[in-house]
């Protein structure tokens, strides 16, 4: 229990970490320090508070929360390997580490290269699927997980909610790419493109831009379909219900961020509380399906245990009558 | 669950390695052809100069303010308050104007590289000078005379990206650049108002204009020639000079407020 609290904590600082890095990337700030990994060639935890100005105060922030993340992930990785007697999930404890270690490097990296659109593409990405390692070590050593529920036999629903998850996280990295190569306001109104429906002028970027916007449509349609399908055939089982409610609700929270940070002119807490929000979608999203995975594969279990129990079938499935 | 993350991890990938050119407001870059071999120095005896203005019609838009709260030093410098930089118009000409031969000069002149190195000083949490011109190879200095830090961010296209930290007064970086890019800009990642921008050339023909948008090139072989002006936001401007031996010609570069 206590297991699952700390990783609880890690998830809830993960998600801070990805603020703090929305607020780097959005105030133009990722360059202000421009030695990694020293601060100004201080030693990180010794740089003076008094020197912490302008842009500085989020990209040393954003190290700092970074530091405290890493070293709760190392912690949170000796621990699960020292009381987790499933080894997949102490395998999972130690995914995180090598996630965050890979992360750390990756956010030196980029400032050292001076913001290669592909590397801080890569740390963006990175940071989400870090956030979804952490989430599922939460969630799998929460009781909920280990108590036995009543299997569900809807094969559909598992397709759907696995399509859902790896929509999202595509249409985060294309956001990623569209905040790494500044095309943030290559269409500068909504809900049209300059004036039309298809943007009539094209260049990478209005592209990236685009794609991002067909992305939010295409993403929001598989929400509501895998949260209606939840809502219409699985009402009654509460850990399905709720994610799937929530996706609605952040998915529209989502869309109305992403109107804004247009609107808005890029405002950095905005544009912040959309990656944030992004975040949230996926992480709800991945609730949702590994709650679907397990519950599906449990049917799958059964009928594969009644089939092969059956006298009938026993030659064919290769078991003992 | 893993199998799934192994997806998400490869899908990561492709999208990471897209990496696209971004648009930007400066004029085509100048050529650098390298000295023919029956190049020979300038003569002064018949050269003669290209003067003007650069002026600007129509609504200036103003500079936007600057709040300098997010560092104590540079708002104490700047106790009343502080605008931008991107419009100075005096009696209608437009100051910080890069003007500079462009074409016309081909591979026919040596130029001696000066040794003496352009500075720009960081003061009051600003570039001075906001325009500055630099020939290849040339030394530029980087002072900060704040009492705060500055990073200086060089952001070349055709040369070579740097940054680097300046965290206490006094300190000085000297930077130098291997081929023409005009304008090649600098900026401060930690004051995201502070904007510099360099004007490399290869020739020693060039001028940022001031005085109400005055500028003079000296010492023009006689030739054809395209001349461009070029401003941070109003982009680039060309005309076609032909100098004449010992001719003074007198050009005027009319820029829009859009």
């Amino acid at each position: 229990m206590w297991l699952h609290r700390y990783a609880r904590l890690v998830t809830v600082f993960t998600v801070l970490l990805i603020a703090a890095g929305g607020m780097v990337t959005s105030t133009d700030a990722g360059l202000s320090v421009p030695d990694w990994p020293t601060t100004y060639g201080w030693n990180m935890f010794a740089f003076p508070l008094s020197k912490m100005v302008g842009g500085i105060r989020y990209e040393h922030a954003h190290r700092l929360i970074a530091s405290t993340v890493g070293f709760l992930t190392i912690v949170l990785a000796l621990w699960t390997w020292w009381v987790e007697p499933r080894a997949w999930v102490r395998r999972l404890g130690f995914a995180c580490l090598g996630a965050v270690v890979i992360q750390g490097l990756l956010g030196g990296l980029t400032v050292i290269l001076l913001l290669p659109p592909a590397v801080s593409i890569a740390h963006a990405g990175l940071a989400q699927l870090f956030f979804c390692l952490t989430l599922t070590l939460t969630l799998v050593t929460s009781p909920g997980w280990k108590t036995p529920a009543p299997s569900l036999g809807d094969p559909l629903l598992r397709r759907l909610a696995v399509s859902t998850t790896a929509a999202i996280y595509v249409q985060i990295l294309l956001g990623a790419t569209m905040r790494h190569t500044n095309a943030g306001l290559a269409i500068p109104d909504f809900p049209l493109a300059f004036g039309h429906v298809v943007p009539p002028v094209w260049n990478p970027q209005v592209a990236i831009h685009f794609a991002h916007r067909v992305g939010a449509l295409l993403v929001t349609l598989v929400i509501l379909a895998t949260s209606g399908h939840v809502i219409y055939h699985h009402r009654d089982r509460r850990e399905l219900l709720r994610p799937a409610l929530l996706l609605v609700f952040l998915v529209c929270t989502q869309v109305t961020l992403g109107a804004f940070v247009v609107l808005s002119g890029l405002q950095p807490v905005i544009n912040t509380a959309h990656v944030v929000n992004g975040a949230l979608v996926l992480g709800t999203s991945l609730v949702l399906m590994l709650r679907v995975l397990r519950l599906t594969a449990d049917a799958t279990a059964q009928t594969v245990q009644q089939i092969t129990h059956s006298p009938n079938l026993g030659i064919i499935s290769g078991a003992r009558p | 669950m893993f199998r799934i993350c192994n997806v998400i991890a490869a899908l990561m990938l492709p999208v990471a390695l897209v990496a696209c050119g971004s648009g930007s407001n400066k004029s085509s870059q100048p050529s650098s052809p390298a000295a023919a071999p029956d190049a020979k120095k300038v003569d002064t005896s018949t050269a003669g100069s290209i003067a003007g203005r650069v002026t600007i019609e129509g609504t200036v838009p103003p500079n936007p303010a600057i709040a300098m709260s997010s560092d104590p030093a540079c708002a104490s410098a700047n106790k009343d308050s502080a605008q931008a930089e991107i419009f100075v118009v005096k009696d209608g000409g437009l100051e910080n104007v890069f003007v500079y031969i462009k074409t016309g000069l081909g591979n026919k002149y040596l130029f001696d590289t000066p040794t003496a190195s352009v500075r720009i000083e960081q003061k009051g949490c600003r570039y001075v000078p906001h325009v500055v011109g630099v020939r290849v190879s040339q030394p530029l200095e980087v002072v900060n005379d704040d009492n705060t830090l500055h990073n200086v961010h060089g952001m070349g296209q055709a040369n070579r990206q740097f940054n680097f930290g300046q965290p206490v007064p006094g300190l000085k970086n000297t930077v130098a650049f291997t081929v023409p890019e005009v304008l090649l800009p600098i900026k401060c990642d930690v004051h995201n108002w502070m904007h510099a921008y360099v004007g490399v050339v290869d020739h020693p023909y060039f001028a940022v204009t001031a005085d109400g948008g005055k500028f003079e090139l000296r010492t023009v072989p006689p030739g054809t020639y395209t001349v461009e002006a070029v401003h941070e936001r109003l982009g680039p401007q060309t005309q076609t000079v032909t100098i004449g031996s010992k001719e003074s010609k007198e050009i005027t570069f009319t820029f829009k407020a859009q």
